[in-house]
């Protein structure tokens, strides 16, 4: 159950993906994004697919591994599905009881449902290839310019980087809290909902008073340190672009292109 | 009849890229009524093997029979294997969360379904088995020390009085004494409450003294299984593993190796002294006079 989420884990491995400019990945992603509410037309999806299809099989990451994340957020995706199938008004397709399909409701929501799958996957794929350090960086790098509006770029990628670094840890700690209760004879997953919400006590105390100690060793070892903020701070492997990250920044507009066109053109 | 293991096999994260082959084909069996130690290297697979005995892991491939029964069958009561195989965590005090000990003690008894008076009972005999005094059962666990927490979250365990006990690495950071309590604290219930007893450690002094029977754990697999005259006199093997002997094994082994003809496998230092002093005319009149001097 705990091990079905992969959004904001990263997957050890050596691929091209893992290896490419974090920046790139962290652009790329946001732009894939932005292009998947651009395009609305079946070649505009076949595209955006063939393309994540690309990044996938490059990333090594087995198929499976990313499916699984997909699985967590089921629930959101059939209720989406569901709301945008029986409420969009337009040409009636099939009508039962109380519902009606319409076209348009049908259209609409398989585009929602291909659009949110494809945005989940890569992200989930941006996250499994690019380590929370990496992806800290780039995001304090992309956002450099507003450095100068005074926005705490730095700390806001610091946190960043803090929260999602914690989440297997927290995980962890929470399987082994759960097992240290279980062979006491607690019971996580049988009888009603309120005893059900009754058997999350011995589990959310332990878990929340390790979380804090946690919270509390990383700030200590953070001052003993003397971290002190962005102002001044130079990095240790500073994020250089090498060609393989400028001809990928080439492959990606390429696509970005070849996807406004499709719409443009109304294909 | 006790615990029976066949062919035991665990992959942790199989099918990716992170998957780790903890347990290695382990066949062994634990007897009712053996104190057995439990040793390997960190990463051998102790804590993995151990929450296999009680289902909390199921096995990738393999059975564990409990009196004769498989543990993974169909049907198969766990909550009433977890009574009878208690299993004490790594760092059990990360457990406790109720708002004071008695309290918390009693969460194992409550959840086997005994009524207020029984599991009190329970709770209170389990405290005062660890040595926890009465003025202590009404405090917050998070108030008591490092030691203290420990016992009572073994007293949270005892509390269901299973048949077998585990302990994972219960003197995990411990100062010298408050180890010695504990594990006089396991050897006291062991005589007073004839329960089996698996110790799990990376000391093999820890173990040496108190134990029936050792099993030896290396990468996933039961590499030596005997008493611990018979695993001690392996000491080359266990060094290659990353283990050692007691400190007493090496002693009488440069002892003997320097002429004197004394045994090798002796475990405590009374032992060892009692068998050095038995071969006091072995020792050439002008070394002893030597020594005096
Ligand atoms: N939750 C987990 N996910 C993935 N791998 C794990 C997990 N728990 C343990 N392992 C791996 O399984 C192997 C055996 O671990 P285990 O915890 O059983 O060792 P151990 O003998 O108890 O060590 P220690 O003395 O440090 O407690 C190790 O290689 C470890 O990295
Ligand atoms: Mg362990």
């Amino acid at each position: 159950m705990l091990k079905d989420v992969t959004l904001g884990q990263y997957y050890q491995t050596d691929s091209w993906m893992h290896r490419l400019d974090p920046r790139v990945k962290l652009l790329g992603t946001l732009s894939y994004i932005i292009i998947l509410f651009v395009v609305n037309s079946v070649p505009g999806y076949l595209v955006c697919g063939a393309f994540l299809l690309v990044c996938v099989l490059l990333s090594r990451v087995p198929f499976g591994y990313i499916l699984r994340g997909l699985k967590t957020i089921m629930v959101l995706l059939l209720i989406t599905v569901l709301f945008n199938l029986f409420l969009t008004p337009g040409e009636p397709l099939v009508s039962f009881w109380k519902f009606t399909i319409t076209k348009e409701g049908l259209t609409f929501s398989i585009k929602m449902a291909v659009r949110l799958i494809f945005l989940i996957i890569a992200s989930t794929l941006m996250t499994l290839t690019t380590s929370p350090n990496q992806l800290t960086d780039a995001l304090e790098s992309v956002l450099g310019p507003l450095k100068k509006l005074h926005v705490p770029v730095h700390e806001i990628s610091m946190m960043m980087s803090i929260a999602l670094r914690f989440i297997p840890i927290l995980m962890e700690e929470t399987d082994k809290i759960m097992k240290a209760q279980m062979a006491r004879g607690a019971d996580f997953d049988s009888g009603n909902l309120i005893n059900k919400i009754k058997a999350m006590v011995p589990l959310l105390v332990p878990l929340f008073i390790s979380a804090f100690r946690r919270a509390n060793d990383l700030a200590m070892a953070m001052e003993a340190r003397c971290y002190h903020g962005g102002e001044g701070r130079t990095k240790m492997k500073p994020l250089v672009y090498r060609k393989g990250d400028v001809g990928a920044y080439g492959v990606l507009c390429a696509f970005l292109a070849a996807c406004i066109v499709i719409r443009v053109m109304g294909v | 009849m006790g615990l029976k293991i066949e062919d035991i096999t665990y992959t942790y994260e199989s099918g990716t890229a992170m998957s780790v082959n903890a347990l290695n084909h382990i066949t062994t069996e634990i007897p009712d009524g053996q104190f057995i130690g439990l040793i390997g290297h960190t990463g051998s697979g102790k804590s993995t093997f151990v929450q296999m005995l009680n289902g909390l892991l199921k096995a990738s491939s393999g059975h564990i029979y409990y009196n004769g029964e498989d543990i993974d069958g169909d049907g198969y009561d766990k909550k009433a294997l977890r009574a009878n195989v208690g299993l004490v965590f790594q760092y059990p005090e990360n457990q406790l969360f109720e708002a004071d000990v008695l309290t918390d003690v009693e969460f194992g008894p409550k959840n086997l379904g005994l009524n207020e008076s029984a599991r009190k009972a329970r709770a209170e005999k389990a405290l005062n088995l660890v040595g926890l005094s009465e003025k202590y059962w009404k405090a917050s666990p998070f108030d008591l020390s490092g030691g203290q927490k420990r016992r009572a979250a073994i007293a949270g365990v005892l509390a269901m009085e299973p048949k077998i006990l585990i302990l994972d690495e219960p003197t995990a950071g411990l100062d010298p004494r408050g180890r010695d309590e504990i594990l006089g604290l396991v050897r006291d219930m062991k005589n007073q409450l004839d329960m089996t007893i698996l110790l799990v450690s990376h000391s093999m002094e820890d173990v040496a003294e108190y134990v029936d029977r050792i099993l030896v754990m290396n990468a996933g697999q039961i590499m030596l299984d005997g008493t611990p005259r018979e695993v001690f006199s392996h000491v080359s093997e266990l060094e290659a593993v990353g283990l050692a002997a007691p400190q007493m094994t090496y002693i009488m082994r440069d002892l003997a190796a320097a002429g004197l003809p004394v045994r090798t496998d002796c475990l405590t230092v009374e032992e060892a002294a009692a068998e050095i002093l038995s071969h006091r005319d072995a020792i050439p009149a002008a070394e002893k006079g030597g020594s005096h001097a």
